[in-house]
């Protein structure tokens, strides 16, 4: 790496007014071909570029972005990351991630500022409680830490939050997870990119795939963009909520729809909040991010929408459940909200790996929870790309499952309702 | 929120309906002679288009009653609502 980040090196860049800093990842023009291409830039994508470059020797590859990368739902994400799905298959693809978030900074030496500062789910009813209880036991008999908390420690956890027993959604109770918090989303992108850069990776931005070409024999050849003909054996794409679009491009139908999934955050205040809760019964997630904003996800839209909107009663509800849990917020104001684009499948897991084409491969599909996986996909789908097979990992999220019947059905572990 | 016209009962707030998903996806005739691949499309494949998009509703706190509509899902702009079993205007 050109120029690693360090404690000398942040002393020696001090002393000269910090007026040294250069770019952290180059801004190439499009070789007329690669080995590889991802197509999208966001945490995924570049991971995915990443891990190519680091563990399988392509260096010889683009990552190709629309936009500008980390512009999608990596910055529009609420930073959460847990691991406490309800099937195995889910629980190895989550937990894979949140071990590799626990060394991320140190892997990419850039900050990403993860902080395992505990993920709270409350209960609100009998259902909750024991549908969270069974995820506790399914998540510790796959070496997943997971614990139940009565109403007074949850208190305890999290002191704003209300467990007054007359509320209209009393708390019953709560689900821990201790390994899991938030990082800072835009960190993630451009850590990658820049770690991804250093070893050769191509990130090309404002480069719009028009289509993808594919020959007689089924197997893709390269992409058309706004930038020019790009010739590739090998076409990742990792366009989230555009997934269907891009496939499209490819003359592929997908299983996906795409609904706008909202956030906001509220003016910044002085450190209040030292964990993340959610509460899918009410429909609340909260936690606060390091500048002293609170970051509150609310629901998607009911409609198939690319808009990034979202209507405002959506977020009107969620706020209102937030009131009602942490009456302390009640007061304060919100600055910003704003909308994802996220792509959902029939049994809410994602789909990594093949497609009908030969050499083109797909990660998609993460719908409402995508950000916690960001390296875990990566690394999974780099592997499923360099060795044209999947890894263990992630062999069961095929596109070939809505077919066999063989769904993972994570439907309860995503919190927002669908 | 989107103010949707209801064939029946004319413009109304989206609190009122409930989404139905895609329109225009015909149960098949006869599901027996089917094979997974296109049993799994009818259950499982949508278009999700960037564009207009055929869509059904149900007024739900209104007349009960399922319709379809026609909106940009770029601008959420609904050009066209019509009654269920009418063909897509366009």
């Amino acid at each position: 790496m050109k120029s690693r980040f360090s404690l000398l090196g942040l002393a020696r860049h001090a002393l000269s007014g910090h007026a040294g800093w250069g770019r952290q990842w180059r801004s190439p023009e499009p070789k007329p071909a690669y080995d590889a291409l991802i197509v999208g830039g966001g945490g995924h994508g570049l991971a995915t570029a990443y891990y190519l470059a680091k563990e399988h020797g392509l260096a010889n590859i683009a990552v190709l972005e629309k936009g500008w990368i980390g512009g999608g739902n990596t910055g529009r994400n609420t930073t959460i990351i847990r691991s406490n799905y309800l099937y195995d298959e889910s629980a190895r693809l989550y937990d894979h991630a949140l071990k590799l978030w626990e060394g991320l900074s140190q892997a990419l030496n850039y900050n990403v500022m993860y902080s395992a500062r505990g993920v709270m789910m409350l209960a609100h009813n009998t259902h909750d409680v024991q549908s969270f209880k069974r995820h506790i036991y399914a998540n510790r008999l796959n070496g997943v830490d997971n614990e139940w908390l009565t109403p007074a420690q949850a208190k305890a956890f999290c002191p704003p939050l209300t467990i007054d027993p007359d509320a209209r959604y009393p708390v019953l109770g709560a689900a821990l997870q201790r390994r899991g918090g938030v990082a800072r989303h835009d960190a993630v992108a451009w850590g990658y990119a820049r770690a991804a850069d250093a070893l050769g990776v191509d990130i090309i931005q404002n480069c719009e795939v028009l289509e993808v070409r594919s020959d007689n024999s089924g197997a893709v050849e390269g992409v058309v963009t706004n930038r020019g003909t790009i010739r590739a054996p090998r076409i990742g794409v990792v366009a989230a909520g555009h997934t269907s679009v891009v496939m499209g491009r490819a003359g592929l139908r997908m299983p996906l729809e795409s609904f706008p999934l909202q956030a906001l955050v509220s003016e910044p205040v002085k450190p209040v909040f030292p964990c993340v809760v959610m509460s899918n019964t009410v429909h609340a997630y909260i936690s606060q991010s390091d500048r002293g904003e609170l970051v509150i996800g609310a629901g998607t839209d009911q409609y198939v929408s690319y808009s990034q909107m979202g209507g405002l009663h959506v977020a009107t509800h969620t706020l209102e459940a937030i009131c009602e849990l942490f009456p302390m917020f009640t007061r304060l104001r919100m600055l910003r909200n704003w909308g994802g684009i996220v792509d959902v499948t029939p049994d809410r897991s994602p789909i990594i790996g093949r497609t009908p084409l030969q050499g083109l491969y797909v990660n998609c599909g993460w719908g409402t929870g995508g950000f916690k996986a960001t390296p875990g996909s990566g690394h999974v789908f780099a592997h499923t790309i360099a060795k044209d097979a999947p890894h263990p990992i992630n062999a069961p999220f095929t596109l070939e499952r809505f077919r066999t019947g063989r769904l993972i059905d994570e439907a309860a572990a995503a919190a927002v309702a669908h | 929120m989107l103010l949707i016209h209801c064939p029946y009962c004319g413009p109304r707030p989206e609190i009122e309906f409930r989404g139905g998903g895609e329109a225009h996806i015909a149960r098949p005739q006869d599901p027996a002679r089917l094979d997974d691949r296109q049993w799994a499309e009818f259950l499982f494949w949508r278009s999700n288009p960037r564009g207009l998009h055929a869509e059904r509703w149900l007024h739900a706190h209104g007349c009960q009653r399922w319709f379809n509509a026609l909106r940009d899902t770029v601008t959420d702009r609904i050009e066209a609502t019509y009654q269920a079993g009418e063909p897509r205007p366009r």
